[in-house]
């Protein structure tokens, strides 16, 4: 155990607990605009999974990381469009269409990757970026200074979202359709409009986050994010549908996953124990999630489509 | 009045699945007027205003404003054409101030960022102006009923509505916040606005028009203006036979009390009191009515002596047996019947056919049982009396209860609940929504057995009903009995302000 508190292992576990909640943090953080305007979609991991493979073939093709976090953009896009239309114009059961598109996802990337690319080739990783002046600080520098500009963003990402959903008309109208949309619908506000823009906002940074995944680690391979999208869902309720929460969510969950990886190459934890510790973020981020969401109150037209005049 | 009217609705018809819901139907609206829209649920009220307001569409007729024919799509075109609409349940967002409330769907001064503090000052001139003062940074789940009230009118006002939809407001409030309200609506029609009442409340109709539009079955059955119109005229018109608003009710001796409760504390559904040391009493043969707005605990009394609540302390004594927190089966075995506020939610099962919820209660009485199954026969037969002793209209036995109209349900549950014979029945808002005529048969009901000494306990947000059943009025305000009334010697008005929790009457005794 004292091996752990060392310099060099304990700055490791923290940036490596920043660096693993990058992806968790951008995915729930999109989910979140889904679910403040009533529409939970399960198929975040999916898109995730599709993103991820979109990024890393472009990365593996073109040598360029950028071009690989479009392909996630787009790839993103255009299932979130998707996600939209099954759960807002065809009204589908929003707890189980979103299966479907992560099945879709978790099939389809898998299909591409077996047919296009077959055994794995390592691909660029993204630079790191030293902030000037910042990253130079003893210990803290290390920790959170010496990232990616993937990490940057995905935190710039949270004051953002944050003044989206509580300063702008848009984000007024969000909260609006997500707790009383008859109101809403009353008032002029088209809700469809409303709920295709965050699904979509949603399925954007799902996709992203499984490029930056993909990236991140300079590799794909079947079933890459290991279910990270469920655990994006499960942190939007842990955060109470605020960014801030979210955050502190894929923080938490980051860490656990970063402490467990250093703990097995110290071998604090035995090999023979390393399946079961590997259970350990998402059973702490479960437990975590029934202490702290019970106190908050979703919004009150989560997972209910909407029809005028009923 | 203005020579052209601002709105003519002209041979409206829209037709739902098996229901010709307007059929034909001309209406109009001058500026500076009220015109009421009166009907029975069902009649079609709601629907031709919600064609108005761009929720439907019709399937045949036109829509004229100011002489020029329009259409009108959606609530963003009618909010366009300076269309408001109150509805008859709010249309407020809980989570949201009422600013942001306000401000909702218009176009703001600062492009995509909000612009709450310019709204929220344009609000408070808004309720200076017209009384309607309120605070723009209180989130709207905060406010009382009356408070929403004035969120929705300034809502309307505050996108410059001439014409403006009251579909039933006055529903929650007490009469006090109602004269209020009309101090308001008759300041905006001062103002040239014109205004359009839906109620079924005859003497706020009377109050409030100049002119009235009777519905009935989808169709215009009677235009008349308010001179003239008398209450019962109206009912008629809308019924299409003669009612009886108040029914005979003959002296009857008050015997001992058959339903005693004391020291009553009850949690509500968030946790906090809602009925707090309540004390009631109530006597074989006499109505104790239950006044006040709803939300201030009523609810929770009725679930509370039915068993279906915990009590946290106090005593419930049913013709002289503690039934304190027994189960609601054991609560019936000590003479209870109950018929609750929600007649689909709580009061029958939809699915269920008639003959099934007739014998809802009685399912493990011998009876109707044979070597423990169901005796269909002896079922059968028990039902059919009950109908026919009700006047329930159905198809038949085995028809599901929720194809049912609202009244009949009603008079099945208390078919039902008055089969055996109730030592005290609870009744909570026993005519809510139903047609005049059902009311009406309810009410005969009702009186017939408080004659044969039943106590009732009759819960109503309807002041008509509290007035002309009760023989002891009780006042319930914030999980209390604020006092206990004699209705023939006391007004709406001190009625009314103990239901806003204003004034404590002296107590009176039973028959006095």
């Amino acid at each position: 155990m004292s091996d752990f508190f060392t310099e060099a292992v304990l700055i490791a576990t923290v940036a490596g607990a920043i660096r693993l909640a990058v992806p968790l943090l951008l995915a729930s953080l999109g989910e979140t605009f889904g679910q403040r305007s009533g529409v939970l979609n399960l198929g975040v991991d999916g898109i995730m999974l599709l993103g991820a493979f979109a990024g890393y073939y472009t990365v593996l093709k073109t040598d360029n990381v950028w071009y690989g976090l479009l392909a996630g953009i787009a790839v993103g896009i255009g299932l979130g469009l998707a996600s939209s239309l099954i759960s807002v114009t065809l009204q589908a059961e929003q707890g189980i269409s979103g299966i479907g598109v992560y099945l879709f996802g978790l099939g389809m990337s898998d299909l591409l990757f077996q047919r296009l690319v077959g055994t794995p080739v390592p691909i660029t990783k993204f630079p790191k970026v030293d902030i000037p002046g910042l990253s130079d600080i003893p210990w803290l520098g290390r920790m959170f200074f010496q990232h990616s500009v993937v990490v940057y963003l995905a935190f710039l990402a949270v004051p953002l979202a944050m003044f989206i959903i509580n300063r702008t008309t848009f984000g007024m109208n969000i909260r609006a359709v997500g707790e009383n949309p008859e109101a809403a619908d009353s008032l002029g506000v088209s809700v469809a409009a409303v709920r295709y823009a965050t699904v979509t906002i949603g399925g954007t940074m799902a996709g992203v986050a499984g490029a930056a995944l993909a990236i991140d680690l300079g590799i794909f391979q079947q079933n890459l994010t290991n279910a990270q999208g469920f655990i994006a869902i499960a942190l939007v309720y842990f955060g109470a549908w605020r960014p801030l929460g979210v955050m502190a969510g894929a923080l938490l969950y980051g860490f656990v996953n970063s402490l467990v990886l250093q703990f097995k190459t110290l071998g604090i934890i035995p090999q023979s124990w390393s399946d079961i510790a590997a259970m350990a973020p998402a059973v702490i981020t479960i437990l975590a999630l029934v202490i702290v969401a019970r106190r908050f109150r979703a919004p009150a037209a989560l997972t209910k489509p909407f029809t005028r005049g009923t | 009045m203005a020579e052209v009217p601002m709105l003519e609705m002209k041979g409206i018809t829209k037709r739902f699945p098996g229901v010709l819901a307007n059929d034909r139907v001309d209406f109009d609206l001058y500026a500076g007027e009220v015109h009421t829209l009166l009907g029975e649920n069902g009649a079609g009220k709601s629907t031709l205003m919600k064609i108005l307001y761009g929720l439907y569409q019709a399937d045949e007729g036109k829509i004229l404003l100011n002489g020029r024919p329009v259409e009108i799509a959606s609530p963003t075109s009618a909010i366009e054409h300076n269309i408001g609409m109150i509805h008859q349940h709010f249309m407020l967002v809980d989570t949201l101030t009422v600013a942001e409330n306000v401000a909702l769907g218009l176009p703001s001064s600062r492009g995509v960022l909000t612009d709450l503090d310019a709204v929220s000052e344009k609000i408070v001139a808004l309720g200076k102006q017209y009384g309607l003062e309120i605070d723009p940074a209180a989130t709207v789940w905060q406010l009382a009923v009356g408070q929403k009230q004035r969120v929705e009118i300034i809502k309307a006002l505050y996108r410059v509505a001439r014409l403006l939809i009251l579909d039933e407001p006055t529903a929650v409030l007490t009469p006090q916040e109602v004269e209020q309200l009309f101090a308001t609506l008759h300041q905006m029609t001062a103002d040239g606005r014109g205004l359009i009442f839906i109620s079924h409340k005859l003497h706020e109709v009377l109050a409030l028009s100049d002119r009235i539009t009777v519905l009935r079955h989808g169709r215009v059955t009677g235009n008349t203006t308010t001179e003239g119109a008398t209450r019962s005229s109206l009912a008629s018109m809308m019924v299409g036979r003669e009612v009886k608003l108040a029914p005979d009710k003959p002296e009857t001796e008050v015997g001992p009390a058959a339903l005693e409760i004391s020291g009553l504390r009850v949690i509500g559904d968030r946790g906090n009191v809602v009925i707090d040391d309540l004390d009631l009493e109530v006597h074989t043969g006499e109505i104790l009515g239950i006044a006040g707005v709803s939300g201030n605990g009523q609810r929770e009394l009725a679930e509370t002596i039915a068993g279906l609540r915990q009590a946290e302390s106090g005593s419930i004594v049913i013709a002289g047996s503690d039934v304190t927190n027994q189960t609601p089966a054991g609560v019936r075995s000590a003479g209870l019947a109950y018929v609750p506020e929600g007649r689909m939610k709580d009061g029958s099962i939809g699915p269920f056919t008639v003959a099934e919820n007739l014998l809802l209660i009685d399912h493990n009485s011998k009876e109707f049982l044979d070597a423990g199954l169901l005796n269909f026969e002896a079922i059968r037969k028990h039902s059919q009396s009950l109908v026919d002793e009700f006047a329930v209209k159905t198809p038949s036995l085995d028809t599901p209860v929720r194809s049912l109209s609202g009244g009949n349900i009603q008079k099945l549950i208390l078919a039902r609940e008055l089969s055996g014979t109730p030592n005290v029945l609870v009744a909570s808002q026993p005519t809510r929504g139903v047609d005049i005529g059902a009311a009406e048969y309810i009410h005969i009901r009702l009186i017939e057995q408080r004659d044969q000494s039943t106590a009732i306990l009759m819960i109503s947000e309807d002041l008509d009903e509290i007035f002309g059943l009760s023989d002891r009025v009780a006042v319930m305000y914030e999980g209390k009995i604020m006092g206990i009334v004699d209705p023939k010697t006391v007004g709406r008005e001190d009625v009314g302000l103990m239901m806003a929790g204003v004034s404590q009457e002296g107590r009176s005794a039973p028959g006095a």
